[in-house]
């Protein structure tokens, strides 16, 4: 694995892989020196185009702990925005010799065109790219379901997973589906029609416009930030209708299996898809997935940049 | 203009038994027996004698964006292509929307003198949408101006359309439309469906073209005038066209080489250079455009020729600028695509890549049957030849080809324009 641009990328045995060098990573968190000494000498650049403190810090944490020299570089400008370009950026993190690449960029397709257009030759991670993507959440997500509901190993064949909210514009739900479904999950994403990319009825899950149905046969449910501002491009006509017909309250909650859990990867729109009681009721597992996205970074970057033995692989 | 002899020699009109096609004066002035001409020679043995192209739908980029491309580099580009006329969009830099820059670039184009570029006029002022451009006055300039775009943006106020149909009556114009209904495209970055989905790029759907089209059709029923649609790129397009055509509406319509060739699934790739609008659309959708290229209900090859600078399209692809270069490869991709197919011979070709066209656009000179006392515009191809695509050595000052790398069939090798050799061996001449 030279990048990680895509969840479908990743087949059974490598996204295993990374569960399970996590589930090792996860102990160094438990320790009084939270630090392995695994990258040190390297260097990753966690290259923001969009703000997103949360996935930022995570991946500082993460790369921190592998003892990576660690580059935060904010660019506020894109090409699209007319300041540096993405490829004069990457040029310049190449001349400066990163190892890896973390990017962050609103538009689709970035983080596969810094991989392959031949600007730079390190390893790139996909942190969110538009409406496209964001692995590793994915993977800490799956990370979060196998935890709570397959004792923490193996793959997550039979578990049935609802995706809840604007699936159109998430780069979340994406990424899941495809993981999932690579680890044996049955999906079904739940949005209202105009949520629902063109085409879904072909994509690997089922689909449903009628949260109350799946709900009592889901073992977990993925609720999705939704922006008002769809509202203004007539996505759903309000708030309230939103979130009446696809927002988690307590009534919905009590439909699921007694074990079932609820992930969201934040931020929470509290009193729109998700109500505040079922965000800090014991059934939520946010906070879990915040601690478990620091794991996985950590083995995501180790399997890019600690699997190569200790010689420069710029070298190589 | 001198009144010695070109011969070509051996040359095989419309791939028929060789003959000497003997210019002079700027005319066919005679068709004899392969071997027997005298003149000045130029050896065609086993080549294949079509009428110059016409592309109805280029950008030359001047004024305004002469990084890009310029009227002379354009033109060469075409010649090489085997065009004797082409049309240059409106969307410069200014506007082509008075008879001031139509003149400027009419003006550029006999300058150079390879091809005849006849310049576009902007329907509506600055490409606005909202009021007429001085249609007339661009229609009574030298440039002489009855082919009037927006292209690059739609004419999507009906009631403005509609205007601009009845208006050109008066001279006989033609409105060619960029068919995109503006709402249903916002941010559009390729052709929606399973793919843009998986890939998170907003789609253009289909349906943004095809209900333009079908309004567009008729408007010009209604109002009994001419209406052009360029780069016809969906199946469902295909179908309203072919439905104006049978009830009598003056309906025309092109295709370009790359919705003939290319899918959508090269955008899975992310690279820019198969970023196009309207954007690439699926094989069912080529294969709808192939047979109505065949049967007729489309009418042209145009190229939508679109140079970009680099810098352009070295970025990530939604700030990627749309468009790809057409001059140099139309004729090899509409060879490969609807020759090789079976789907049209090589008198249906040059009825499609420029009897058609010409008539169109009204390039008078252009666009006729390869006759005794037919102008000399005349484009000699080896079909037996293939070449590698090279962008770096292309006429354009731009390089944004989605075919580079490929192996394409047919090769142009002379070209007549006026008489006058612009290309000779696969080179041009000046």
């Amino acid at each position: 694995m030279r990048h990680l641009l895509s969840a479908g990328d990743l087949d059974l045995p490598e996204a295993c892989l990374i569960l399970d060098t996590a589930a090792q990573l996860a102990s160094v968190t438990d320790r009084s020196v939270k630090k392995l000494p695994t990258l040190r000498g390297r260097t990753v650049v966690n290259l923001f185009f969009e703000d997103s403190t949360r996935t930022r810090i995570s991946f500082e944490i993460a790369a921190k702990r592998l003892s990576a020299d660690v580059i935060n570089f904010a660019a506020k400008g894109s090409s699209v925005s007319k300041g540096e370009s993405l490829k004069d950026t990457a040029l310049t993190l190449e001349a400066m010799g990163a190892d890896a690449v973390v990017i962050r960029h609103s538009a689709s397709g970035a983080p596969h065109r810094l991989a392959t257009a031949g600007w730079i030759q390190g390893s790139v991670v996909n942190a969110g790219d538009g409406t496209h993507e964001h692995p590793t959440q994915a993977l800490l997500d799956a990370f979060t379901l196998r935890h709570h509901l397959r004792a923490g190993t193996g793959d997550l064949a039979g578990l049935r997973v609802a995706i809840v909210g604007d699936i159109l514009h998430s780069r979340v739900a994406r990424s899941n589906v495809l993981l999932l479904r690579t680890l044996g999950a049955q999906v079904t994403v739940i949005a209202p029609p105009t949520l629902l990319p063109y085409g879904v009825n072909d994509w690997p899950c089922a689909v449903s416009y009628d949260l109350d149905d799946v709900l009592p046969h889901a073992d977990a449910v993925m609720m999705l930030r939704v922006q008002t501002e769809r509202m203004q491009a007539a996505y759903f006509p309000s708030v309230n209708e939103y979130s009446r017909r696809y927002g988690l309250d307590m009534r919905r909650l009590n439909l699921l299996p007694p074990t079932a859990i609820v992930l969201h990867p934040g931020p929470m729109n509290r009193g729109m898809e998700i109500s505040a009681d079922v965000a800090d009721s014991s059934r939520a597992v946010m906070v879990e997935q915040v601690a478990n996205g620091v794991s996985i970074r950590m083995a995501v970057l180790y399997l890019l940049l600690g699997g190569m033995a200790d010689e420069d692989r710029r070298d190589q | 203009m001198t009144n010695k002899s070109t011969v070509l020699r051996g040359v095989r009109p419309y791939g028929a038994d060789p003959v000497d096609i003997i210019v002079r004066a700027g005319v066919i002035a005679e068709i004899v027996k392969a071997g027997t001409g005298s003149g000045q020679v130029v050896e065609a043995d086993d080549l294949i004698a079509l009428p110059g192209f016409v592309d109805l739908h280029t950008h030359l980029r001047e004024p305004g964006r002469e990084d890009a491309e310029t009227i002379d580099t354009g033109s060469r580009a075409a010649a090489l292509g085997g065009f004797t006329a082409v049309f240059a969009m409106a969307n410069t830099s200014p506007v082509a929307d008075t008879a001031g820059v139509v003149e400027q670039v009419w003006h550029l184009g006999q300058a150079t003198g390879l091809v005849d570029v006849y310049p576009v006029g902007a329907v509506t002022v600055g490409l606005g949408g909202e009021q007429l451009a001085e249609l007339g006055a661009m229609a009574t300039s030298p440039a002489q101006v009855r082919v009037f775009s927006d292209d690059g943006k739609c004419v999507h106020d009906a009631a403005i359309m509609r205007r601009a149909l009845e208006y050109v009556k008066a001279f006989d114009g033609v409105i060619a439309q960029h068919a995109q209904e503006p709402r249903l495209t916002v941010d559009a970055q390729m052709n929606e469906g399973l793919l843009s989905g998986q890939l998170g790029l907003t789609g253009w759907p289909g349906v943004a073209e095809e209900s333009i089209v079908a309004r567009d059709v008729l408007l010009a029923e209604h109002v009994d005038s001419r209406l052009h649609v360029c780069h016809v790129s969906t199946a469902g397009s295909v179908e309203v066209i072919r439905w104006a055509k049978s009830r009598g509406i003056k309906v025309t319509a092109e295709v370009t080489p790359h919705h003939l060739l290319l899918t959508e699934d090269l955008v899975a790739t992310y690279d820019p250079v198969y970023k196009v609008n309207p954007p690439l659309r699926t094989s069912a959708d080529i294969a709808a455009l192939r047979a109505a290229l065949a049967d007729g209900t489309i009418d042209a090859i145009a190229t939508d020729h679109a140079p970009h600078p680099h810098e352009d399209k070295d970025c990530e692809w939604a700030a990627a600028a749309f468009g790809m270069l057409g001059l140099q490869t139309a004729f090899s991709i509409a060879m490969l695509t609807m020759v090789n197919s079976g789907l049209l011979d090589w008198h249906t070709l040059a009825d499609r890549l420029s009897v058609r066209p010409a008539r169109i656009g009204h390039a008078n000179g252009h666009g006729q049957d390869l006759l005794v006392g037919a102008p000399a515009n005349i484009a000699v191809v080896d079909p037996s030849a293939s070449w590698v695509v090279e962008p770096a050595t292309f006429a354009s000052k731009s390089r944004n080809s989605p075919y580079a790398g490929m192996t394409l069939p047919g090769r142009v090798v002379h070209v007549l324009k006026a008489g006058k050799a612009s290309v000779l061996g696969g080179d041009l001449t000046c």
